[in-house]
């Protein structure tokens, strides 16, 4: 990829910034590892790096919040390039996972799997997660879909399925009482209590998902020039939108599946990454998957630092975030939308 | 001739716009498809360009079916420009004008040096070296289209079609671009072929013309041979005086409106079987030119 950006200069921009985001979570990383336990601070986190805490210390910071730490960058990166693939497909600054439909989807499916088939081993859950993810990005597609899927009616339907889908759960919930805390918890979005068995249950999704949307980089610029002249250029339009609309409902699904339904995060990250390096996937996908991994490491260090000793799931945290980022994005986008091209 | 309609049915869904419409696009020259709105001929040229699939019939691009070729085989071959075009947000000329490598490319084969050489000289030729670091939402209308032309010539092809280049431009760009195409023509030995909206400028650039109406071909040939008052009476439905252009002799079509059209009535009376708009507008006297409406 660095042989690309010799030869073409100015359809690279810098890396600098994909770069430096990634450093700046690894930072955050270090600090969220001295956060929200009593007995331990910052200083003990970054005496890691310089081996001056003590193992006992060490050891229940890595135990405890090395997963938790882990899974915030896995879920992060796998929703954010989710929905950075999604508005570039559609189209639609407005697109995301949970606009679409997929978070609750897949947060249905989990819960039919957690709540009605007990007995099923914590590894079909993310089964579960991702079967309502697909099947119920299928259904908005379906029903938003007359000759191209505009924005409004996409976000409609999306809102309506989703709708449909938080109704499923509610009645799972009233079903099934004595489950009630832990579905609660996990549909708000939380990494609390997670091990490293739930990481690298997730690891293998993120590790071949995302590549191969980066494959697809350049075929999703050209799917932005509008369906007659990428076809002219000579993309398969349909297939490879859906290749890559599958590959984005994946990740999302499998991150909901691991991590809940965390909002907005698939919604904001692409559009900061955006404004930072511009609209090109090979170095918008990196720069918002960063972006994606910080957001979700500052949401669960917010949630478990504000109100100690109680936590906030990091879901709620990324939903008071996003919720008004949200809004000003839909009062700017109505503004250009308005006044025309 | 390479490019090739042969008795192709068109349609959308189950609205058909063309049935057996044949047309060849003459190799090395500029050809133009005008007609009215709803004509067909945008549907003529997207088939042609492998956009839409004929119902019946085939496309042959190069002795081959083009519905058997691949969208890539076929992009290494034809630069298709359709209409309506929007540039993703802040990109600059010269990104726009690599996408024009694309079907050149695998999908992690990085750009080598006959890329660069001819995406070089597409900007080169359409002017816009000196625009290459602008963004193309910040150029003017007639910069812009020749931006989206510099994108189909890196494409490196020798058929080029264009739907509408001019739509939406001001004159002053209009010539712009269509001289751009015809220096294309002339230096580089490019086929265009597009669809035009404005007769008289088909008239000027055009080597060859192209005349649909309800889907039909109903004319084609030089522009002189097939531009006259009862083609365009018959076509377009409306009254006029064709005049030769005092520069380039070429037919230029003069529009009489309703008050002055009594004037030219001896026009209207050679062409009284044909200036019948009711084929286009049902319902409506059939003898009344005055309801025939001007093209916009």
């Amino acid at each position: 990829m660095t042989a690309v950006a010799l030869k073409e200069p100015t359809q690279s921009r810098s890396w600098a910034v994909p770069v430096g985001l990634a450093l700046i979570c690894l930072v955050l990383s270090v600090a969220s590892l001295g956060m929200g336990t009593a007995d331990i601070g910052i200083g003990d986190a970054f005496g890691l790096l310089t081996g001056s805490t003590d193992s006992a210390t060490a050891s229940i910071m890595l135990t405890f919040l090395a997963p938790r730490i882990l899974l915030c960058w896995l879920v992060g990166i796998a929703l954010a390039v989710s929905g950075a693939v999604l508005q570039g497909v559609i189209r639609n600054p407005l697109a995301a996972p949970d606009i679409i439909g997929v978070t609750k989807g897949a947060g249905l499916g989990a819960m039919l799997m957690l709540l009605l088939f007990p007995a099923a081993t914590a590894g079909m859950i993310p089964v579960g997660a991702f079967a309502g993810g697909v099947l119920a990005a299928l259904l908005v597609y379906a029903f938003a879909y007359r000759s191209g899927t505009s924005a409004i009616r996409l976000a409609l339907v999306g809102i309506a399925i989703s709708a449909l889908c938080e109704a499923g759960i509610r009645f799972l919930i009233v079903r099934n009482p004595p489950d009630i805390n832990a579905a609660l918890i996990w549909l708000t979005g939380s990494v609390f209590g997670r091990s490293m068995s739930d990481v690298w249950q997730f690891l293998p999704w993120v590790l071949v998902l995302v590549p191969m949307v980066v494959f697809y980089a350049r075929r999703l610029d050209v799917l932005g020039l509008g369906d007659d002249l990428a076809a002219g250029l000579g993309e398969p339009v349909e297939r490879t939108r859906r290749i890559v609309l599958l590959l984005a409902v994946a990740l999302a699904s499998s991150a909901v599946a691991v991590a809940g339904t965390v909002g907005f995060v698939g919604l904001i990250a692409p559009h900061m990454a955006r404004r930072l390096v511009g609209g090109r996937a090979l170095t918008l996908l990196p720069s918002a998957a960063m972006i994606g991994a910080a957001l979700m490491l500052v949401s669960d260090s917010i949630g478990r630092v504000v109100l100690q000793p109680l936590e906030i799931p990091v879901g709620l945290v990324t939903a008071v975030i996003g919720g008004p980022y949200f809004l000003y994005l839909l009062a700017r986008t109505a503004k250009t939308t308005t006044s025309g091209k | 001739m390479r490019l090739e309609a042969q008795h192709v049915t068109l349609a959308y869904d189950r609205l058909v716009i063309a049935e057996d419409l044949s047309l060849a696009i003459p190799d090395g020259k500029v050809s133009v498809l005008i007609g009215p709105n709803g004509c067909g001929k945008s549907t003529a040229l997207r088939s042609l360009s492998r956009l839409l699939s004929p119902t019946a019939g085939q496309v042959v691009l190069d002795g081959e079916e083009i519905m058997r070729l691949s969208t890539k085989d076929v992009a290494r071959r034809l630069a298709i420009l359709p209409q309506m075009l929007v540039a993703p947000e802040s990109i600059t000329v010269e990104d726009l004008v690599w996408f024009g490598r694309h079907p050149h490319r695998g999908a992690l084969r990085s750009a080598g040096k006959a890329d660069k050489e001819i995406v070089e000289w597409s900007l080169e030729v359409t002017g816009m070296i000196e625009m290459r670091r602008r963004f193309v939402d910040h150029l003017s209308g007639g910069q812009r289209q020749r931006a989206w032309i510099a994108l189909c010539l890196a494409q490196g092809t020798d058929l080029i079609l264009l739907d509408e280049p001019t739509t939406f431009l001001d004159v002053a760009y209009q010539l712009e671009v269509l001289d751009l195409l015809h220096e294309l023509n002339v230096n580089q030995g490019k086929t265009v072929a597009m669809v035009l909206h404005d007769f008289n400028m088909a008239s000027e650039y055009a080597d060859h013309i192209f005349v649909m109406k309800d889907g039909a071909l109903v004319k084609e040939g030089s522009p002189t041979d097939v531009l006259t008052a009862a083609t365009f009476a018959d076509v377009f439905g409306i009254t006029s005086q064709v005049v030769s252009h005092p520069v380039s002799g070429r037919p230029l079509c003069i529009p009489v409106k309703g008050r002055e059209r009594s004037a030219t009535a001896q026009h209207a009376a050679a062409t009284e079987p044909s200036t019948d708009p009711a084929a286009s507008a049902p319902g409506e006297s059939s003898t009344t030119p005055t309801t025939a409406k001007l093209p916009a």
